[in-house]
């Protein structure tokens, strides 16, 4: 091989935004505004600068585990038309590359997250990229219809990351922000998949909505719509909830639940006929509602800080 | 000899390799920020106690 054939050899010259795009900064985001809402909504209080480094260690945990994600779940990236232009089936990046740094990422976040925090936090983490990169990604994703569910909970820790950041500890206010994640992602999912079932049948991926079909899967999410709408009622038990929380649970449960008995009550000739109208809707609306619910629970914390009103 | 022409392999490895300085410029000002917090913050009594030893 000469010089040139070094320099020509232009195959997996990834740029830097290449790799970035492999820790899906898309659901980073999410990560990010969950954990900086635990960590807000937490007794009492953390240095800025080590609230900043402990987002910071979980945003890139998330994005460790999503390249590890992309790493094993490659071939079926290559099929779907939803990531089929993710940087490995784009051939910007090789597999190996996105274990390395999911790896090194991993590992790194954690101990960070520890120097800068407590073994709590850190040990959460670590089982947060656990549970992502090997129940879902390795096991559920691929064997069961239910791989939502159980995978959902990968990304309902970051808000009990963020608590355990500043306080250390296990509590029932963090849990029910754990569960409000975990119960949401159910229907959240599901009403994404109902509009893309050919997507999820071409990579063989065992979708609710392939494997029991889209009417066993209307039912599960007005099931887990239900069931949601009760731990957001449950989180009035804790020191968190007040006002702010009480108008966004009220008025984000009942457009949620009337959107889950609209989709229930529709049949694929409706949908199909209106374009899945309804069930887009019902998407939408899920992104609103976790935010809505978070960021209310921040501002509770704010007006409990001006003495303004108080918990239930 | 100076390479003179430039290939499209030269800016994405500029990319990689302004991207990864960047990085690793951040990584140093967040440690030497984690560690000047981390003394300041750190309670007296187990600073004054950590000394000891």
């Amino acid at each position: 091989m000469t010089d040139a054939t070094i320099i020509l050899d232009d195959k997996h010259e990834a740029e830097f935004g290449d790799y970035f795009a492999l820790l899906k900064p898309r659901v980073m985001s999410l990560v990010v505004f969950t954990a900086f809402a635990g960590l807000i909504v937490a007794p009492g209080g953390i240095h800025p600068f080590l609230g900043f480094f402990a987002i910071l260690c979980i945003a890139i945990g998330g994005g460790a585990s999503g390249a590890l994600n992309m790493w094993y779940d490659s071939d079926i990236d290559m099929v779907m038309k939803r990531t089929k232009s993710r940087p490995i089936p784009a051939g910007k990046v090789t597999r190996e590359e996105a274990l390395g740094l999911g790896l090194t990422l991993s590992a790194f976040s954690v101990v960070m997250l520890y120097l800068a925090t407590n073994w709590v936090a850190a040990a959460l983490l670590a089982f947060t990229i656990f549970f992502y990169a090997v129940v879902y990604t390795m096991w559920l994703k691929r064997a069961t219809p239910q791989n939502i569910v159980i995978g959902g909970a990968s990304g309902a820790f970051p808000p009990m990351i963020g608590w355990a950041a500043v306080t250390g500890d296990i509590t029932l206010s963090s849990v029910l922000m754990f569960m409000l994640v975990f119960m949401w992602t159910p229907p959240h999912f599901w009403s994404l998949a109902l509009f893309m079932n050919a997507d999820y049948d071409k990579a063989k991926v065992p979708m609710l909505t392939v494997t029991h079909g889209k009417r066993a899967t209307r039912n599960h999410i007005l099931v887990y719509t239900v069931l949601l709408a009760g731990f957001a009622a449950a989180m009035f038990a804790t020191p968190l909830a007040g006002w702010s929380y009480l108008v966004v649970a009220v008025v984000m449960n009942a457009l949620f639940l009337r959107g889950a008995v609209v989709l229930w009550r529709r049949d694929e000739v409706v949908a199909e006929a209106d374009g899945y109208k309804a069930e887009r809707a019902f998407f939408k609306l899920s992104l609103a509602y976790t935010f809505l619910h978070f960021m209310a629970l921040m501002a509770d914390k704010v007006l409990f800080s001006f003495g303004i009103g108080g918990p239930f | 000899m100076a390479i003179t022409k430039l290939h499209d392999i030269h800016t994405r490895r500029r990319s990689r390799n302004v991207g990864l300085g960047l990085a690793l410029a951040a990584f140093v000002v967040l440690l030497i920020g984690l560690t000047v917090v981390k003394v300041t913050v750190l309670d007296p009594s187990i600073a004054t106690q950590e000394t000891q030893y």
